[in-house]
């Protein structure tokens, strides 16, 4: 029988770069306030958000995935034409046809790139980096370019006072590439197609709704052991992560899974990722937002462990253990 | 576990969750209009009540739990 070849991989990878993008538009609680029955105290008690982000009329998905890219892609001291494959993880594009991933990488001057789109909604990015982390293993790809990128205004009712004061735009991103030592733990990931209806755009008329009690039981009592799970998978101790970046969800739910991890051997100086609460919940782009945020304001540096975990519609769930670049 | 048990180890459980002092939590009172107890602390001190007390208590049946005498009742009966 003719043997077929497969292509040699590196023994690790890691994250080289983060980037990340905002609209210039900043919506405070009060200026929410104005336009539904709501308030900052409210707001602030329920989700913890004080400001978000709102892209303007004009200002594509695309455009800040763009922006995003090629800020990480600069940060990893690459150029365009190093990176070898796209993946956009998004769910809120505005068209199905054609994807996101193909005219970002286009626009980027990556040419011919084999690039994709990712649903995975708000575990999107941890779906994302893990792909990317084994497409380089794999060696089907060197250099992979992962993005999250939301635009949630185009599909949630401005007078809806559940969701309006929650979501936000943006996009946030990393280059995955080759590494003599593993930066990027296995992925533990997973879904569960039962709960569907819990967070859903029951048509392309309609908008984003959830079923905000049960998603927040989901949230706070199923993914502290997802997150565990991931840092099994490293083969490393809780107490070793300096870092927890969890999907920005809802300020309650990140201090209630967080609390579970110091019950069970997390540190007590444990950088605990905060961004929703001046970037709201962007999704697929709140993750690497975060982490981008949280490198400009020194919070955390080069080498140190992260701990990650996306968890959304779908449902679907992710966590991965990186070493920051 | 008598019903007084019940209404120990929730008011306990609220105190924890909400900041309420547990001798506030009496049978008459209402979660949300006389201990200021949102929906999520709500769904907090049911998944904590039901590692506790060892009962389920689904999103659909904690809307129906007005009071903490509500809330002991479905406990007791439940358990």
């Amino acid at each position: 029988m003719t043997a077929l070849a497969s292509r040699p991989g590196p023994a690790g990878t890691r994250i080289l770069g983060l980037g990340s993008f905002q609209p210039e538009t900043i919506v405070s609680n009060d200026d929410l306030a104005q336009t539904m029955d709501t308030s900052d105290q409210w707001i602030r008690e329920r989700v913890g958000i004080v400001n978000r982000r709102f892209a303007k009329p004009d200002e594509k998905l695309v455009d800040m995935a763009i922006e995003a890219g090629a800020k990480a892609i600069a940060d990893a001291g690459l150029s365009p034409t190093d990176i070898d494959a796209v993946l956009v993880a998004t769910c809120t594009m505005p068209s199905m046809i054609p994807n996101a991933a193909a005219q970002v990488a286009h626009r980027l001057g990556v040419t011919s790139a084999p690039a994709f789109d990712l649903n995975a909604a708000c575990a999107g990015f941890c779906y994302g980096l893990g792909t990317a982390s084994d497409l380089v293993r794999a060696g089907s790809a060197r250099y992979v370019l992962v993005i999250g990128a939301e635009k949630l205004t185009d599909w949630v009712d401005p007078t809806d006072r559940s969701t309006a004061i929650i979501f936000a735009d943006g996009a946030g991103a990393a280059v995955v590439g080759p590494s003599e030592e593993t930066g990027i733990g296995p992925v533990a990931w997973g879904s569960a197609g039962d709960l569907a209806d819990m967070i859903q755009v029951a048509d392309r008329n309609s908008f984003v709704f959830q079923e905000g009690q049960s998603v927040f039981r989901w949230a706070t009592t199923q993914i502290a052991p997802i997150a565990l799970r991931a840092v099994e998978l490293a083969g490393i101790e809780l107490s070793d992560v300096d870092v927890f970046v969890p999907h920005q969800a809802n300020l309650r739910i990140i201090e209630l899974i967080a609390k579970r991890l110091r019950a069970k051997g997390a540190r007590e100086d444990l950088v605990i990722a905060r961004d929703i609460v001046d970037s709201g919940n962007t999704s697929s782009a709140s993750i690497p937002l975060a982490l981008d945020h949280m490198r400009a304001a020194g919070e955390v540096k080069s080498g140190d462990v992260a701990l990650l975990v996306g968890f959304g519609a779908g449902l679907s769930y992710a966590g991965q253990v990186v070493r920051l670049p | 576990m008598s019903n007084e048990d019940i209404q120990k180890g929730l008011a306990e459980i609220v105190e924890e969750v909400a900041g309420v002092e547990a001798a506030d939590v009496t049978a008459d009172k209402s979660f949300v209009d006389d201990l200021d107890i949102d929906s999520l602390s709500m769904v907090e001190i049911a998944v904590q009540a039901e590692d506790k007390f060892g009962v389920k208590i689904p999103d659909d049946e904690l809307a129906n739990l007005k009071t903490v005498g509500d809330a002991v009742q479905y406990i007791a009966s439940n358990a």
